[in-house]
């Protein structure tokens, strides 16, 4: 096996692990950068983000109030010492991406302009139509271009992280192409390996988003956080999940249930606003867990209109007309005639709730490190306990960008004075990996099919684990995940080559899901009180004596995980009302 | 075993048979031998005037002949279709930027179309046509 | 709404295994399916359902990640954005992307476009670095829209497959690369252009295009790359008059970027 010895290596190489490269290089040229991806990085899932990135730049605007609505978006599950720094550094990271060519819309004056976003107070939303992760994605993939100390190894699928002497120094990793084993010697490691939206059915996210850095940190022994909260974005194409952007409504589209009547009053975030009017933080731009609740509300009361692909309501935004809609939502005005045969300027659009976002994650402390010295993660795989139990729209692709540079420091800092690598020691680890590839390709006899095993994933998944959940559905899916895991060993390979072997991928990526899964029904199970994300039917409120903690899952090989806790941080923002009517002081 | 890639090679003398759009590209780029044609028959019309009368008159009557009427005529035809390609292309070499807006493509094509008229008039007038 | 048509789909896939096989060869695969769906979900059906050994890339399913381009029926496609009910009643012929090298199936080998645009610097090139403190560049929205046609590039390299002089002529830059030239050259904030010109106006880089324009008739993101060589071969004639046949004449691509660093102070 090949052995690379570097500095630093990075896994994932979208937005985060792109601005961790970046900042690792610009602070110390002669440093040695591995950034591994199984994707090219313009592949990568950022580039699917579409509305925007929050930082507070216009006069009107402060810190506290960006504090605020992030606080009280996450239902008072955030660290409120990592949200203090995150909303400080989100201008200066949106600033530096703009010097380095990202294509912000702008004023007249020239000046960046902003645009609202869902359960925000302020205009605070830095867009690039509605392409923004997709300009951001590839503004840093261009900027990396420029600086040799990275060196890219594309299409390398990160198996172990090598720990030894009680930290993380290195990972093994497959070389797609050839099939051929790697491992990777370094002084630091930053995961930057993004969600596991994947685990569901009914998804935005791109086929790569199966929480396999998640899960490599997990089994390593970082503990994944608060993994029971998985965003539903209230506006999803009904048959691919295609996503269509908040800012659909940020721009004045409305919801109408099937008597074109708007409906968000009906559930706390009422007085209706004028159609075409947004205000701010009300109605169409309250916060996502909540607007996602009230459809599938809607939907209990048979107020939905029915279509081949289930129950939806209808996003309207002929009103904004074509020229609006041109120049602020081409994206999405594309993505509906051609998945769906809609013309949103001359239609309303069928949408239902999809799963969006993992607020959860490897369990970092405001420095993007993992209780493993030397493991550091950033970006949507990790839980640096900004979002807290409902991520506000806008506030991830900037937390890609503030927790890839803070990793990146906090890897630098990390190395200094380190003790030599026990070189037999991490060997050995990596031959461990070797096993347990060989045991995949010289498996036989086995029953199982990967793509059944999948389905059934994702079937608990949506049918257990979904927008609203009970004590039953939950113990349910816990035994029916267990036994997933517990069946996974006997899934055999059909190809057995060496070459791009996607079937191999498919089935280490289907290991990752069913370990993020667990953690998250697990968590979800032990969490009886409803918050944010997470909604129980037979716990309706919220539990602040004994829930205002972070949920820590620890991975126990095949049994089924532990659980504990550990306290949110709390500086200035005690836990209060989440108040999303417009008629509010 | 490992990694082998394939490569398939490009037939030099026959990739533009494989669509429709390379055929069309090659039919422009075929008028350019008429083209080129017609320029040598100038220089030898050229040549032949400078000879004196005698070789000028045999020269034009040379052209009355129908195989030069022929020839003239997909020579023609070969500068009209290749004008036209031209123009159609003229927007994306040489858009119009006005404030956020560029001069719609049609325009600018349409723009070089009437400049082409007006030309051609102009050499017909002097050449004693009208 | 009614129940979703079912349509038969006959897909033919190029298939090529460096393991166990010398040349490539198609073989068949018949579903059926949604009308709706892309070819994308046909090949994941037949790859969960018929053939785990079929590999292709694949992510978004959306248009925006580029994974997903292949030939099908003989033109570049993104395989996500190519519906079923568009080749109804007939087979549908699905190869990896033309000009590229194949790894295994649908799966190219892309090195040589990624070495491509590294070489075009595509990235902010200044002299002098104002700092974050000091806010943005300004740059006003008809500045922006001067290039922003050109950034909306996803190098899903179906220019490449579709541009018949880079398959004969593997030097050239190729269409996105170049155009992610000019996108930069194009920016209000950029004083790269003169270090690019050392790439671009090359035989090698636009002129080596011959204006087929296939690049511009595939590109799903409707960046119109042939637009783009068109005009950096303006530009670097008009370098090449003021530098030759003007005398005292200077570089104009440094004549233009000093112009636009004093722009936009």
């Amino acid at each position: 096996m090949d052995t690379i010895s570097t500095d630093v290596v990075i896994i994932g190489a979208g937005g985060a692990g792109l601005r961790a490269a970046i900042a690792l290089a610009e602070t110390d040229p002669t440093l040695r950068i591995a950034l591994i991806s199984k994707v090219y990085p313009m592949r990568s899932h950022t580039c699917a983000a579409e509305g925007g990135a929050a930082g507070v730049i216009k006069s009107d605007d402060s810190f506290d109030l960006h504090f605020d609505d992030t606080v009280g978006g996450g239902d008072w599950l955030s660290d409120q010492d990592c949200v203090e720094y995150f909303i400080h550094e989100a201008p200066k990271e949106l600033l530096q991406l703009e010097h380095w060519g990202c294509p912000w819309n702008r004023e007249a004056d020239g000046s960046v302009a902003v645009r609202p976003f869902g359960g925000m107070k302020k205009k605070r939303t830095w867009f690039a139509a509605d392409k923004s992760g997709f300009h951001i994605l590839h503004t840093l993939f261009q900027t990396s271009l420029q600086f040799p100390s990275i060196i890219r190894y594309d299409e390398y699928y990160a198996l172990d992280l090598l720990v030894d002497d009680g930290r993380c120094q290195g990972v093994t990793a497959l070389e797609m192409r050839s099939g051929e084993l790697r491992q990777f010697h370094a002084k630091s490691v930053i995961i930057a390996g993004g969600g596991a939206g994947r685990m569901f059915p009914f998804s935005t996210n791109g086929a790569i988003k199966t929480g396999d850095g998640m899960a490599m940190a997990y089994r390593a022994g970082a503990p994944l956080k608060d993994m029971e909260f998985v965003q539903y974005h209230p506006t999803g194409l009904p048959n691919t999940g295609s996503l269509l952007t908040e800012a659909c409504r940020g721009e004045g589209g409305i919801l109408v249930n099937k008597n074109g009547r708007r409906f968000l009053q009906d559930y706390g975030m009422g007085p209706e606003t004028p159609v075409g009017k947004p205000q701010l933080k009300t109605m169409e731009l309250g916060p996502r867990d909540r607007v996602s609740q009230s459809i599938w509300h809607e939907i209990q009361k048979g107020n939905a209109v029915s279509t081949p692909w289930g129950e939806c309501v209808l996003l309207d935004m002929r009103h904004l007309g074509e020229k609006y809609i041109d120049e602020r939502l081409p994206l999405v005005r594309e993505l509906c005639a051609s998945y769906l045969q809609v013309d949103i300027v001359k239609d309303p659009v069928p949408i239902r709730p999809v799963v969006h976002y993992m607020m959860g994650g490897i369990s970092t402390n405001t420095k993007a490190a993992t209780p493993i010295p030397g493991l550091f993660a950033a970006g949507e795989c990790a839980c640096v306990s900004l979002n807290g139990a409902n991520r506000l729209g806008s506030n991830s692709l900037v937390e890609l960008l503030v927790f890839g540079r803070r990793a990146a420091l906090s890897a630098i800092e990390h190395m200094q004075g380190l003790p030599a690598a026990n070189t037999a020691a991490l060997n050995a680890r990596a031959e461990q990996t070797q096993v347990r590839i060989r045991e995949l390709f010289s498996r036989t006899g086995g029953t199982e099919s990967m793509s059944g095993l999948r389905k059934e994933m994702m079937d608990t998944m949506e049918k257990n684990a979904g927008i609203y959940r009970t004590e039953e559905g939950l113990q349910e899916g816990v035994s029916k995940i267990h036994e997933l895991r517990q069946r996974y060993g006997k899934v055999i390979l059909t190809d057995k080559s060496n070459v791009f072997n996607t079937d191999l991928f498919q089935m280490l990526e289907l290991g990752s899901m069913l370990d993020c899964a667990e953690a998250v029904i697990v968590g979800a199970l032990a969490r009886k009180e409803s918050r944010g994300a997470h909604q129980r039917l037979d716990y309706v409120d919220r539990d602040d004596k004994k829930f205002l903690c972070h949920t820590m899952v620890h991975y126990q090989g095949l049994d089924v995980p532990r659980v504990d806790y550990l306290d949110v941080v709390i500086t200035k923002s005690p836990p209060g009302v989440r108040d999303y009517s417009g008629d509010h002081k | 075993m490992s990694r082998n890639p394939l490569v398939r090679p490009v037939p030099p003398t026959s990739w533009f048979f494989r669509h429709p759009r390379y055929l069309r590209y090659m039919s422009r780029e075929i008028t350019c031998i008429f083209i080129g044609a017609y320029c040598v028959l100038l220089v030898v019309g050229l040549q032949r005037l400078a000879a004196g009368p005698v070789a000028w008159e045999s020269f034009l009557l040379g052209l009355r002949s129908a195989d030069s009427i022929v020839f003239h005529i997909l020579a023609l035809a070969a500068a009209v279709y290749h004008a036209a390609t031209w123009f159609n292309a003229t927007h994306k070499a040489m858009p119009v930027q006005i404030g956020e807006d560029f001069v719609p493509p049609n325009v600018i094509s349409g723009a070089h179309y009437v400049v082409w008229v007006v030309l051609s008039v102009a050499v017909l007038f002097l050449a004693g046509v009208f | 709404m009614t129940q979703l048509k079912q349509i038969r789909v006959q897909l033919e896939v190029l298939r090529y295994n460096p393991d166990t096989d010398t040349e490539a060869h198609f073989q068949h695969y018949d579903l059926t399916c949604p009308e709706e769906w892309v070819v994308l979900d046909a090949l994941n059906k037949v790859k969960a359902d018929i053939d785990p050994t079929l590999n292709f890339r694949w992510s978004c399913h959306m248009a925006v990640c580029g994974s997903c381009g292949m030939m099908i029926n003989g033109e570049p496609k993104l395989s996500c954005h190519s519906f079923v009910r568009d080749y109804e009643g007939t087979v549908i012929r699905v190869e990896p992307l033309a000009h590229f090298p194949i790894e295994r199936d649908l799966v190219t080998a892309p090195d040589d476009f990624m070495e491509k645009l590294k070489r075009v610097k595509p990235y902010i090139i200044r002299k002098d670095k104002k700092p974050i403190s000091e806010g943005e560049y300004k740059q006003t929205p008809a500045q922006l829209m001067k290039f922003r046609q050109y950034s909306m590039c996803i190098n899903c390299m179906l220019c490449y497959a579709a541009c018949p002089e880079y398959g004969l002529t593997p030097d050239f830059i190729g269409p996105a690369a170049l155009t992610m030239a000019h996108r930069y050259n194009q920016d209000s904030r950029d004083c790269g252009r003169a270090e690019r010109q050392e790439v671009v106006a090359t035989h090698e880089g636009v002129w080596e295009c011959t204006f087929v324009g296939a690049c511009s008739e595939v590109c799903p993101a409707h960046v119109d790359p042939a637009s783009a060589l068109q005009q950096m071969k303006i530009t670097s004639s008009i370098d090449w008059i003021v530098e030759h046949l003007i005398p005292g004449g200077k570089s104009a691509g440094d004549t233009v970027s000093r112009e636009k660093a004093g722009d936009i102070k």
